[in-house]
């Protein structure tokens, strides 16, 4: 069944006749997703790859002649809010931000809006999302074949901070004759819309996920609310977390500002030998060595 | 070459001395290619050494010449 | 990023927050100018970015103009966790009653801004959020609505504060709010919010942060107002020759993204890494392995082979580096070939030989095929995506040590 994503969702890009838009519309094209129009301001009349561009969500929405699933957005920094403000207020319930950069007070208040209309954000400054075989919204796993390569369908959920380790891990898996259920970059910022926590349920209802891989840095208390989720509701769902950074517990290291805008870490709480024993103790697996990934669910899939 | 820098390593793009004068085949030619391998001179087609590595295999520059005209050599790969 | 306390002091100010008769001094000369305007007993402060300045020595007080000018002087020459100081703060030493504690903060996981407010000011706020929570009053504030001053006078009441004290508080915290909010900051803290002797509020202390990010849309606050220079990023350290170098190669080229990092970083094994959780999943693994890494680095986008080479050049001309390592996490947009071409050029372009350089490239992706055929060509030892980021990381580190053995 998977999770956000069926054959039958539909989609926009905003900001789609960009350099970036133009591949990935492409890519989810190819790779059988529904892509239904395009919003790029003031180029009404145009088309990317035969998808029709309008100057307003609202116009996309109306020509497709029935409310649209969710939206793609790669609009610059200084317009993404008002470009997911727009989706949200006409009637979009998933919107993938793929921006990075965005100032936080504007990704909190998009976030906020969303949770009042009942819209799900995923990102900022990710890569999309991906059910194996049935729908790709975003530039997840690149070009169509070789998104197919590294994803195929099986009964691992994925959630990662790094949009490139989304692909790589769900790769191994598949590699390892295992597949995903559904594979979510869910952003490298301080905000993001969608924490691993508040994708849980989500898994948890799902029949064809039987177990959770995340991928994670220091930075940010989203692990230890994962953990106290876990703690609180009886998940039949076996967790294996990655992670990734752990030199930067070094002394030499402190303060120094590595890979995405919410890992400077800062203070005994975020650090990575902190974060792993707190999982731990929510009876989530951590893996020293990302090799050791698919060995791992292998044996808790076994043992469930 | 300025500090040890090698030009053509790895791409070598040869044009045919038959067209080589064409001054609208130059300009095509320049307009075309996303690394900036060719650039319109006085005498034609010139070709900017320190850009050729950078060529992405488009084939662009093959597709805005008559049949044969551009040939893109990958060096590595004779 | 960081402010100076004289900065976060005006930021403030320009808020409507009560601050002190304050002057920021850049000679000894003008502190005592400045202490003789105060009129009476002074606090000098170090104004360095760093903290711990009243251990180092960089706070002194002073009872007459001279004595102002005097410690400014030897101030002005102290060094603090490796910075000097830009000037001196001279502030009029408070009759201070009481100390509290006002600050703003992001709550990641509530994705809302935490109002903080505690009577027990002037000592650090996590000691008394953790000892006396009851004297600690938090509340979050919607992103969307108004700040009204009530949201503040209700964490304030919840410490137990009542009173003119209670009244007088409650606009600083609500001011602080918003300035949190309209100047994009992720840190503002008064500590302490000092009442003085006459019931009056000011705040003593400044600390604001501001997220680099909304550097572009505040630019009349920084280079108006504060007039700070656009291109100071006011990063913890002074960045290195390797770093800049680099940075400066990523800045000629808008073709895909590199970044280099070497403070901390002491080894002999070159890292040409990428992308974001890919470098450090793999700077991870070379160094659990046993591997002594020379520096960090990401490759993003799909950078020109000038670009991938011109990072390769940099770390391989980085003192005692004998062989880089050639590494990504699964590429869909950064073009395997492309970036074989640029480090194989490198080593070309400084005389060596690319097998013997190159101890392992591993990036599985796209156009790895043709890749692969470049790496073949020159020798270059490489893996595909059956090899693991783990394993590959490991083969790296074998190779560098094996040479460090044989060439004994």
């Amino acid at each position: 069944m998977a999770i956000l994503l069926t054959k039958d969702t539909t989609f926009i890009v905003q900001g789609i006749t960009g350099r970036e838009a133009v591949n990935l519309t492409r890519e989810c094209l190819d790779y059988g997703s529904r892509v239904v129009g395009g919003v790029t301001p003031g180029r009404k009349g145009r088309d990317v790859h035969g998808v029709p561009v309008f100057d307003t969500v609202g116009q996309a929405v109306e020509h497709h002649g029935a409310p649209v699933d969710g939206s793609v957005v790669t609009v610059p920094p200084a317009f993404t809010k008002d470009a997911v403000l727009e989706a949200i207020e006409n009637g979009v319930n998933l919107i993938v931000v793929v921006t990075e950069r965005i100032p936080r007070r504007d990704v909190a208040e998009m976030v906020e809006l969303a949770s009042i209309r009942g819209a799900r954000i995923i990102g900022p400054n990710c890569l999309g999302l991906i059910v194996p075989e049935v729908c790709k919204m975003g530039g997840i796993g690149g070009p169509a074949k070789d998104a197919a390569k590294a994803y195929a369908p099986g009964p691992v959920g994925v959630m990662s901070r790094s949009g490139g380790m989304t692909t790589e891990i769900s790769s191994s898996l598949t590699q390892a004759g295992l597949g995903v259920s559904t594979a979510i970059s869910i952003g490298g910022d301080a905000i993001i819309g969608s924490t691993y926590a508040e994708l849980m349920p989500h898994f948890e209802a799902d029949e064809q996920t039987r177990a959770i891989v995340i991928y994670t840095e220091p930075g940010g208390r989203m692990e230890a609310q994962l953990s106290e989720w876990v703690a609180e509701n009886d998940s039949r769902l076996p967790i294996i977390a990655f992670m990734a950074g752990k030199f930067m517990d070094d002394a030499e290291m402190q303060g120094m500002s590595f890979g995405h805008a919410g890992t400077i870490v800062e203070g005994k709480e975020d650090t990575a030998a902190e974060k792993i024993a707190r999982l731990e103790a929510a009876g989530i697996r951590v893996v020293e060595r990302i090799d050791e990934i698919p060995g791992a669910v292998k044996e808790r899939l076994e043992a469930g | 070459m300025s500090d040890g820098a090698l030009d053509g390593i790895f791409i070598a793009v040869e044009v045919d001395a038959s067209v080589s004068d064409d001054a609208e085949l130059a300009r095509r030619l320049e307009e075309v290619c996303p690394v900036d391998i060719f650039e319109a001179g006085d005498g034609g087609v010139e070709i900017v050494a320190s850009n050729l590595d950078e060529c992405v295999l488009c084939n662009l520059c093959v597709e805005a010449a008559p049949d044969g005209a551009v040939t893109i050599r990958r060096l590595y790969a004779e | 990023m960081r402010f100076f306390e004289y900065e976060s002091r005006r930021i403030v100010e320009l808020a409507g927050i009560p601050v002190t008769r304050y002057g920021f001094c850049r000679s000894a000369e003008e502190a005592r100018a400045a202490a003789e305007e105060i009129g009476g007993p002074v606090v000098i402060k170090s104004q360095v970015l760093s903290g711990g300045r009243m251990k180092a020595g960089g706070v002194k007080f002073a009872d007459s103009p001279g004595e102002a000018e005097a410690h400014a002087a030897e101030i002005l020459e102290l060094e603090i966790g490796g910075q000097m100081p830009r000037g001196v703060l001279v502030d009029p030493k408070a009759e201070i009653k009481q100390e509290y504690y006002a600050g703003v903060v992001w709550d990641g996981t509530r994705k809302q801004p935490l109002m903080l407010f505690s009577d027990m000011g002037g000592i650090d706020i996590e000691e008394v959020a953790d000892q006396h929570p009851e004297h600690v009053g938090r509340g979050h504030l919607s992103n969307l609505l108004p700040i009204s001053d009530f949201e503040a006078k209700q964490v304030i009441a919840a410490t137990g504060v009542s009173g003119s004290q209670l009244n007088r508080a409650t606009p600083v915290l609500a001011r602080l709010a918003r300035l949190f909010r309209e100047r994009d900051m992720t840190l503002a803290e008064i500590n302490p919010l000092a009442e003085l002797t006459d019931g009056s509020f000011v705040a003593l202390d400044a600390h604001m942060e501001m997220e680099n990010e909304a550097k572009p849309r505040q630019k009349g606050l920084l280079e108006g107002e504060l007039e700070i220079a656009p291109d100071e990023t006011r990063e913890p350290y002074e960045p290195s020759e390797f770093e800049r170098h680099v940075s400066a190669i990523d800045a000629a080229d808008h073709r895909g993204v590199i970044q280099g990092k070497d403070h901390g970083f002491e080894g002999n094994l070159g890292l040409v890494i990428g992308a974001g959780g890919g470098s450090l999943t793999l700077t991870d693994a070379v160094r659990s392995q046993g591997g002594r890494p020379a520096n960090y680095s990401e490759i993003g986008g799909n950078p020109s082979v000038a670009k991938s080479c011109g990072l390769a050049k940099e770390v391989l001309q980085k003192d005692g580096v004998s062989k880089i390592a050639v590494m990504m996490s699964i590429v869909s947009n950064t073009r395997v070939d492309i970036v074989a071409r640029g480090v194989i050029k490198a080593c070309l372009e400084l005389g060596r030989d690319p097998g013997e350089t190159i101890a392992i490239f591993r990036i599985p992706g796209a156009w790895e095929e043709e890749g692969f055929k470049i790496l073949e060509r020159y020798g270059v030892e490489y893996c595909d995506r059956s090899v693991s980021m783990w394993e590959a990381a490991g083969r790296a580190v074998a190779k560098i040590q094996g040479e460090g053995v044989a060439s004994q």
